[in-house]
C-alpha cells in the first residue's frame, strides 16, 4: 500500500482474523501490535514555555479533549511521559533544561514541535541574542505544527499524525532502532 | 505640583537641567555629575519620589542615555530623569542606596548596555550567562552564530 493511503487508512487493529469454529485467531506481528498499543497511550509532559501552552491546555480541556485519542493526561514528571510537546519559545538558558527533560523521559519517547518558535525561533524573536532558532537544534523532533499559535485542532491533527507515524514505525527513534545491531 | 512648579524646583537644584514635555511625563535631562545629589533630593525632599519604577538606557549611537522613571505614590506624580553618558566608557553613579530596587535594575542595564555604575554593591550580570560576550541591546551588537541577517 502507498504510504499516503496507509496514513489515511488508520487501521483499527493491525492483523487479520482467521475465523475458526467457536471464535477466531488473530494473526499479526509483535512490532505492529506493540506500535498500535504504544500509539494509543501517549501521555504528554506538561511542558509549555509560552502562549502555545495556552492552546495546549485548551486541547487538553473538555472542548477538544485529547484524552479521546489516548493522550490521557499531562504528566508533571518526564519519567512518566511518552511525548513532549514543545509549546513555546526555547531560549538559550532553557535549552539545557529541555535537553535534560528529554533525557529523563523513558524510551520510547516522541517529540512534537508546536508553533513557529519551536520550529524556527519564532516570528518575533528570529534576531534575538537569547533564542534558540528551532527546538530541533537541541532534541530530535517527530512532528512539526506551524502556526502562531496553532489552533487546538491543529495540535489534535499533529497528535493523530504522530500516532500514525508510530503505527508505521517511522518516528526517528524507531528508525534508529532498526539500524541498531 | 504642576509641571511648571516641578521645573522651577528642579532648576533650583540642577541649573543645567533641560526639559521636554512632549511625552506622557515631564522629561528632565541633567548632567551625569549632577544626577546623584538631585536624585537624593527628589526622594527625601518635598517631591517625595519614593518609587523608582523603571531604570533603562537608550543607545543613540553617539552616546548612551540613562533613563530613570520616578513616581511619588503620595502625590500621584511621575517624572522621567535622563542623563547622557559617554558611549566608549559609560560610567554613572549608582542610585541603589536611594532606591534599593535600583540594584537589580542597574545590573540589567549593566549587562545589556555595559554601563558601569560606581559604588554599586554587586555589579554582576543579572539574566545573561556569566560568560556572555558583548552588550546585546546596543545598536552595533552582532552575534554571527545566532543572528539571521536580513
Amino acid at each position: 500500500m502507498e504510504l499516503k493511503e496507509k496514513i489515511a487508512g488508520n487501521e483499527p487493529f493491525p492483523g487479520i482474523v482467521h475465523e475458526t469454529p467457536g471464535g477466531g485467531i488473530v494473526v499479526s506481528t509483535f512490532d505492529s501490535v506493540i506500535n498500535w498499543a504504544r500509539s494509543n497511550s501517549l501521555w504528554p509532559l506538561s511542558f509549555a514555555t509560552s502562549c502555545c501552552g495556552i492552546e495546549m491546555m485548551s486541547t487538553a480541556s473538555a472542548k477538544y479533549d485529547f484524552s479521546r485519542f489516548g493522550f490521557e493526561v499531562a504528566r508533571a514528571s518526564p519519567r512518566q511521559a511518552d511525548v513532549i510537546i514543545i509549546a513555546g519559545t526555547i531560549v538559550n538558558k532553557m535549552a539545557p533544561v529541555l535537553k535534560r527533560l528529554y533525557d529523563q523521559m523513558a524510551d520510547p519517547k516522541y517529540v512534537i514541535a508546536m508553533g513557529a518558535c519551536a520550529i524556527s525561533g519564532g516570528p518575533f524573536f528570529y534576531n534575538t541574542y537569547s533564542v534558540v532558532k528551532g527546538a530541533d537544534h537541541i532534541i530530535p523532533v517527530d512532528v512539526y505544527i506551524p502556526g502562531c499559535p496553532p489552533r487546538p485542532e491543529a495540535l489534535l491533527h499533529s497528535l493523530i499524525s504522530l500516532q500514525e507515524k508510530i503505527k508505521l514505525g517511522m518516528t526517528r527513534e524507531q528508525i534508529r532502532g532498526e539500524f541498531k545491531v | 505640583m504642576t509641571n511648571e512648579e516641578i521645573k522651577e524646583y528642579i532648576s533650583s537644584l540642577a541649573p543645567a537641567a533641560t526639559y521636554d514635555e512632549t511625552g506622557e511625563w515631564l522629561n528632565i535631562l541633567v548632567e551625569p555629575t549632577a544626577l546623584k545629589p538631585l536624585m537624593a533630593n527628589l526622594r527625601t525632599g518635598k517631591m517625595q519620589m519614593n518609587y523608582l519604577f523603571c531604570v533603562t538606557c537608550v543607545d543613540f549611537k553617539t552616546h548612551l542615555t540613562m533613563v530613570y522613571h520616578l513616581s511619588a505614590t503620595t502625590h500621584r506624580q511621575s517624572i522621567v530623569i535622563k542623563a547622557n553618558v559617554n558611549r566608549d566608557t559609560p560610567v554613572i553613579e549608582t542610585v541603589c542606596d536611594i532606591w534599593r530596587t535600583a540594584e537589580f535594575l542597574e545590573r540589567e542595564v549593566f549587562e545589556m548596555f555595559g554601563v558601569q555604575f560606581t559604588n554599586h554593591p554587586d555589579l554582576r550580570k543579572l539574566i545573561l550567562e556569566d560568560d556572555f560576550k558583548g552588550f546585546p541591546l546596543r545598536k552595533d551588537f552582532e552575534d554571527p552564530i545566532n543572528m539571521i541577517k536580513l
